[in-house]
């Protein structure tokens, strides 16, 4: 079964009318107009305030603000060290965000706990939340946070939406 | 005023409580025999000797010896200038001693960050709990028989705890190396 799908136009032959599928044109809205959640929590937050900043850009990818409310955002981008007492509430947050929902752990504490192996820190936000895309760094260069969100959009375009939502209604 | 001069005046006017003032690399220590009297002491460095300002208080934990617990207070003088260390020691039986927050109101976070960490308790503190760690958290982290990776626990919606996976053990460097891969952080067996 083909479970991608892509939109393919020439101009020339189409004029102003593209041919696609639903859940392609879905999973392109989506794709293009991912709202982060910063959970900024240590230093890879400065480098995501870097990120949105005017020289590494996020919203020329459709980013276009860092909503710091979890019902009105789309990727939870986990940034920085995850410490035990932390962690219930970086769980509350993403469990107040809406569908559907993604999460980018960025940098090398919220990917495996980073350089701190100990009794404080949670080794990896992917001990509580389920993550989509993990960067490696400490901290991730801006561009290497603009990588795991182009393949994040990726990910996202192919994602078989309308399967999915059929099986959940029924 | 120095701080050499500040500690001889402590000396002098609590005599056999506070030890010969030790001096190394500009910084003068000095050690109480009793911390029962630290507020007395304290009292006078910040009413007579100008002490109004307290850098910190630390705490150590001499594991297998008697007395187990160290505090050490960083008392400096904001107008004079002086920074004077004071050591007290506490044994593992009684883990406690009067608070100083009656002298600096700062000591309020420095002495429940010791109770924390170390398990110290402050008589007389205004609100001794938890800083850093959760109320209900078991263990006390900073105690030299407390693992690295920590340990198991469990307080229900509040915070879990789990061992870390160390690999093999603290990854250390070693200095003076002929090069940088000889000092590179990697376990270590304790051959020296």
């Amino acid at each position: 079964m083909q479970t991608w799908s892509e939109i393919g136009y020439d101009s020339k032959i189409e004029g102003d009318v593209i041919v696609t599928r639903v859940d392609a044109a879905l999973n392109w809205f989506r794709k293009n107009s991912l709202w982060p959640m910063p959970m900024g929590l240590a230093c890879c937050a400065i480098e995501l305030m870097a990120v949105g900043a005017s020289r590494f850009d996020i919203s020329r990818f459709g980013s276009e603000v860092m909503r710091f409310s979890p019902r009105q955002s789309d990727v939870m981008i986990v940034a920085g060290t995850v410490t035990y007492k932390m962690a219930s509430v970086v769980k509350r947050i993403y469990d107040q965000m809406a569908e559907p929902k993604w999460v980018i752990a960025m940098g090398a504490c919220a990917s495996t706990g980073g350089m701190y192996r100990s009794y404080a820190v949670l080794q990896g936000v992917d001990r509580i939340l389920p993550v989509d895309i993990y960067v490696a760094g400490c901290p991730p260069r801006p561009e290497a946070v603009l990588d795991a969100l182009m393949k994040l959009q990726n990910k996202v375009q192919h994602e078989p939406l309308l399967a999915t939502l059929k099986k959940t209604a029924a | 005023m120095t701080a050499r001069e500040q500690a001889s005046q402590l000396k002098a006017r609590f005599g056999d409580l506070i030890s010969e003032p030790v001096e190394f690399c500009g910084d003068v220590t000095v050690r109480l025999a009793d911390a029962e009297r630290v507020v007395e002491v304290c009292d006078f460095a910040k009413k007579e000797l100008g002490f109004n300002f307290l850098v910190d208080i630390s705490s150590l934990d001499n594991y297998g010896e008697d007395p187990r617990w160290t505090v050490v207070y960083h008392l400096r003088g904001l107008e004079t200038g002086c920074e004077l260390r004071l050591k007290t020691d506490v044994s593992e039986e009684k883990s406690e001693l009067p608070t100083v927050t009656g002298v600096w109101r700062t000591a309020d976070w420095h002495e429940r960050e010791i109770y924390d960490m170390m398990g110290i308790r402050f008589r007389g503190h205004p609100d001794l709990r938890r800083i850093l760690m959760w109320e209900g958290y078991p263990y006390f982290p900073l105690r030299k028989d407390f693992p690295l990776a920590g340990k198991s626990s469990e307080v229900p919606e509040v915070a879990f705890t789990r061992p870390a996976p160390l690999a093999g053990g603290p990854f250390v460097t070693v200095a003076g190396g002929k090069d940088a891969i000889e000092r590179e952080p990697r376990v270590r067996n304790p051959e020296d």
